[in-house]
């Protein structure tokens, strides 16, 4: 198939940081899609707001903002994992057939 | 004849069953215990003076060493190495895993693990092993030697050939000697053209520049010197090497200067060929080399495949091999340290062994007897004896972890109360209270279970990598600190800095909008904010938004380090006490245990308990301005000004007591305490004193005139310095040990701290604003915040919080009741000899099996 770049080592740091990077994103999505308040400070919010129905929809778009954020995020390491796992296969193969 | 084992097993079969039936609950529920051993203290060890014939011994040692229970002792101490019995049968296995390891060698890639074969080997099986492991190795040797000889024609072959065709060249230039080549060999036989003779041949390059200096010097500048180096470098037969050779002509006039030129060449290891002088000659040789380089290119390529297959056919067996040779020298190693009783000719060997395998010692012995067919049995008696026998304690792969941490520290004396046992709870609790979040355990804990999982898988690979070794094996404690780690985030409520808010939260905001859009930071009054039922489990999460949230946290995380303090303290303490009833000393228990007790108790637990009571007794919603909670003391000062015996100076409306009667009491609590310490000083060497004249008198008594004399005098001014050290130590490290036990507030803000720092600095520079970029971004930081997660705060938080809780266990804990001036069973056995692959056998401590010098 196709070529290998990685050694052995770094495909494993990858096929983890993917795993952990999928999960944990896709965790943090749920979160802010359902508001946490613990996560009230990450987002981004500007200075002074003028009536509090204006500070509220802005929380409210940034919640969904950052979830959405996390949530593509999750999905590139779908594919870095896809990578990361061909690689690690790759590798173990080719050590084991010599 | 009926067998009367049948008769014996009918009559034994109730108990057996109740036996049998918690031992297969505990094989179902829990790691099998194997034979009951208890890590509460170390085993009985016996020791046992065996009688065993020298036909039996050797299937006896077998089965000894499989079975690793019993450490025997050099009775041969003063005796030379090569004056010992079996020393012609040792120097044999020598020579066999020499050969063995030389083959190894040879082989292309390490060859595959060991068969187990559980049999034992019969000496006749082991000559027969010798003899087929000489040959294999005379084969190889010739094998290799041929293929040397034949590589070295083959490079002779091939430099002769490109001497040919470079010295064509060196002839065709000569356009002077060309008319004459055509009537070559006038003048005499050898090589010759017109009235030069020459000399062709090949030396190393390296040696060219003087090679042609010295040339020069011999013959007074009288020869000519043609030199072509050869590109590429030709390997050398015996050590593989590659050397880079030139070719050379040297052209001279006369005998004299040829000899000279010959021995030159000798001096300077070049190799002479005959080289033909016309170009007929020279394609006729060119065309015979090819030939022969032909077919010696043929032969090699078939010795060669000859040698691969006679290794490949080898290596199938040769680790099975190596292991027996290596039991076998082990076995005769061990025999080697047995006495020859010559009257009745049998071997004698003294051994520790635990009581409980003595059954195993005997089937062996038994065992070794009928495989010889020796008439006389072999038989064992215990010696009793007032040595101090080894400390074993029999561990399974999850508790070994534990005791070796603890046997890091001092190995237990003798039978005394054996700590490994509570460090599998106490040990990663202790971690958890210092590393507290809930994304760090559950990392540590996925690495540990996927260690623990793969378990068999792991411990196929030997590995060099100590690291990974230490990581491999403490994987169960690694897998406990983890879960612990879960829990004590869950109570801190810290995941990754971040809290969860699972049940709800008590506190309430009590502002109205107006109010909130005036200012940015509000006090939330627990009278009004706080509804009044406490968060159900752990921390509550408006904390993590309070600007007074390390304060906060700072007293209560204290307060808590104290009380798991005093608690392992008095714990330790107490464990003195299951020495003093093992070892028959009750009145220690009056004399040392009671005053350190109290003396920890009314001091420090006094102080635990004035904690409990500022959380029961102050409150927001108190009626009482006196127990609000600005007026809620500080313990520390109550507990300086009771040991200082001041006055607090306190203003209305508060008290300065929490509860009435506090200053008697506390004034009670200090006398008593300071009365223990001279208990502890002089309890001990009073004692000893009297118990000495009580024997005096009585012996004095029973025989007339035989007085013992103790020297008493000197015995109780050493008695005495000894037990002030160990008083000033205790009292002195009562205090100082209650203090360091707040390395878990320490090490638990420390780790919140980096782990806030981390989350505000680094991941939340990727949850900016944005939709598609962002998400990029975000994919990269994360990347960056997982590696210093892992990096900093589960390595290198994990190992310092790992090393504190060790010194916790080792100096606060153990240094209240541990001894630890016992030595270690090293038990001959096979799996420990093979697994110290390098070290020789007789490597212990102490072959002697005595207690370390």
């Amino acid at each position: 198939m196709a070529c290998k770049f990685c050694g052995p080592k770094l495909s494993l740091v990858g096929v983890v940081l993917s795993v952990w990077g999928i999960i944990q994103l896709t965790l943090m999505g749920v979160f802010y899609a359902i508001k946490a308040v613990a996560l009230l400070e990450d987002l981004p919010l500007g200075g002074e707001h003028e009536t509090l129905s204006d500070f509220i929809s802005e929380v409210e778009t940034g919640y969904t903002q950052n979830s959405h954020n996390c949530w593509i995020a999750a999905l590139l390491y779908v594919i870095t994992l896809v990578i990361s796992a061909h690689q690690f296969w790759l590798n173990n193969r080719s050590s084991v057939s010599m | 004849m009926k067998a009367p084992s049948d008769h014996h097993q009918n009559m034994v079969v109730k108990p057996k069953i109740y036996v049998r039936g918690i031992e297969s609950i505990f094989k179902v529920f829990v790691l099998d215990p194997g034979p009951v051993g208890t890590m509460f203290r170390s085993e009985e060890m016996v020791l046992c003076q065996l009688f065993v014939q020298p036909e039996a011994a050797y299937v006896s040692m077998y089965e000894l060493g499989e079975a690793g229970i019993a450490q025997f002792r050099d009775l041969n101490p003063h005796v030379n190495d090569f004056q010992r019995r079996y020393v012609t049968e040792v120097r044999r296995c020598s020579e066999m895993e020499r050969k063995l390891r030389w083959v190894s060698g040879e082989l292309p890639e390490p060859p595959p693990p060991p068969k187990l074969s559980p049999r034992v080997l019969t000496p006749r099986e082991i000559n027969i092993l010798e003899e087929r492991i000489d040959y294999i190795e005379s084969e190889i040797q010739e094998i290799t030697k041929n293929a040397q000889n034949l590589k070295t024609d083959y490079l002779a072959l091939i430099e002769l050939k490109i001497l040919i065709e470079k010295t064509q060249t060196f002839f065709q230039d000569h356009s002077a000697h060309r008319k004459i080549s055509a009537s070559v060999q006038i003048y005499n036989n050898e090589g010759a053209i017109g009235h030069l003779g020459f000399i062709a041949g090949v030396v190393a390059t390296p040696r060219v520049p003087s090679f042609e200096r010295m040339l020069w010097r011999i013959s007074h500048g009288n020869i000519f010197f043609k030199q072509a180096q050869i590109d590429e470098p030709l390997k050398d037969p015996v050590t593989g090497h590659e050397l880079q050779k030139t070719v050379f002509v040297v052209f001279f006039h006369g005998e004299q200067i040829k000899l000279r030129v010959k021995k030159v060449c000798h001096g300077f290891q070049a190799t002479p060929y005959p080289c033909p002088a016309t170009y007929k000659e020279q394609q006729e040789m060119m065309a015979g080399i090819e030939t022969r380089i032909k077919d010696l290119e043929m032969v090699l390529e078939q010795t060669e495949n000859h040698r691969r297959l006679v290794l490949t056919n080898i290596a199938r067996d040769i680790s099975t091999w190596m292991v027996a040779v290596r039991k076998e020298k082990a076995i005769y190693h061990t025999l080697n340290m047995f006495s020859m009783d010559i009257v009745k000719k049998c071997l004698i060997a003294e051994c520790w062994v635990p009581r409980q395998d003595l059954h195993i010692l005997q089937r062996a012995l038994d065992n070794g007897v009928k495989a010889s067919g020796s008439p006389i049995p072999s038989f064992l008696h215990h010696v009793p004896t007032r040595e101090t026998p080894p400390t074993f304690n029999r561990t399974n792969k999850f508790t070994r972890g534990f005791q070796t941490l603890i046997d890091s520290y001092g190995i237990a004396s003798y039978r005394e109360v054996n700590p490994a046992l509570y460090t599998i709870i106490t040990f990663p609790f202790l971690f958890a209270v210092m590393f507290g979040d809930m994304g760090h355990g559950i990392i540590m804990t996925a690495f540990a279970a996927i260690l623990v999982i793969f378990e068999k898988k792991f411990a196929k690979n030997k590995t060099d990598n100590e690291i990974w070794n230490i990581f491999f094996g403490g994987r169960y404690i690694i897998l406990l600190m983890g879960i612990f780690s879960i829990y004590t985030g869950f109570i801190y409520n810290d995941m990754f800095s971040k809290s969860l808010n699972i049940f709800g939260s008590s506190w309430k905001n009590v502002y109205d909008e107006h109010t909130l859009n005036s200012s940015s930071s509000f006090d939330l009054d627990p009278k009004d904010a706080y509804t009044g039922t406490p968060y159900p489990a752990g921390l509550d999460p408006a904390w993590q938004f309070a600007g007074n949230n390390i304060i906060f946290l700072n007293s209560f995380k204290m307060k808590l380090s104290i009380i798991f303090g005093v608690l392992h303290m008095a714990f330790g303490v107490t464990m003195s006490v299951v020495n003093f009833n093992f070892f028959k000393k009750p009145e220690m228990i009056l004399l040392q245990y009671i005053p350190q007790i109290v003396f920890l108790l009314l001091l420090f637990w006094y102080l635990c308990i004035l904690m409990f009571m500022k959380w029961f007794i102050y409150s927001a919603d108190a009626i009482d301005p006196a127990l609000g909670t600005s007026c809620a003391p500080s313990v520390l000062i109550i507990f300086i000004n009771m040991m200082l015996l001041k006055e607090s100076n306190i203003k209305e409306p508060c008290k300065p007591f929490m509860f009435d009667g506090q200053d008697t009491i506390q004034k009670v609590f200090l006398a008593v305490a300071f009365l223990c310490i001279p208990v502890m000083l002089f309890g001990k060497p009073v004692y000893e004193i009297m118990v000495v004249r009580k024997n005096k008198r009585y012996q004095q008594g029973v025989e007339s005139g035989e007085v013992v004399e103790e020297g008493h005098g000197d015995g109780f001014g050493e008695l005495m310095i000894v037990q002030g050290i160990h008083t000033i130590e205790y009292v002195l490290g009562c205090v100082s040990h209650t203090a360091s036990y707040l390395r878990l507030w320490a090490l638990s803000l420390a780790h919140a701290q980096l782990s806030a720092v981390l989350w505000q600095r680094l991941l939340k520079m990727g949850l900016g604003a944005g939709s598609p970029v962002n998400a990029i971004v975000l994919y990269v930081i994360f990347a960056a915040w997982a590696f210093f997660t892992l990096a900093i705060l589960v390595l290198m938080e994990g190992l310092s919080a790992f090393l504190h809780t060790l010194r916790l266990h080792w100096v606060e804990f153990m240094s209240k009741f541990y001894e630890g001036h016992g030595y270690a069973f090293f038990p001959f056995s096979f799996s420990a000899i093979l697994e110290n692959d390098e070290e020789d056998v007789k490597d212990k401590p102490n072959p002697n099996g005595g207690p370390p010098e």
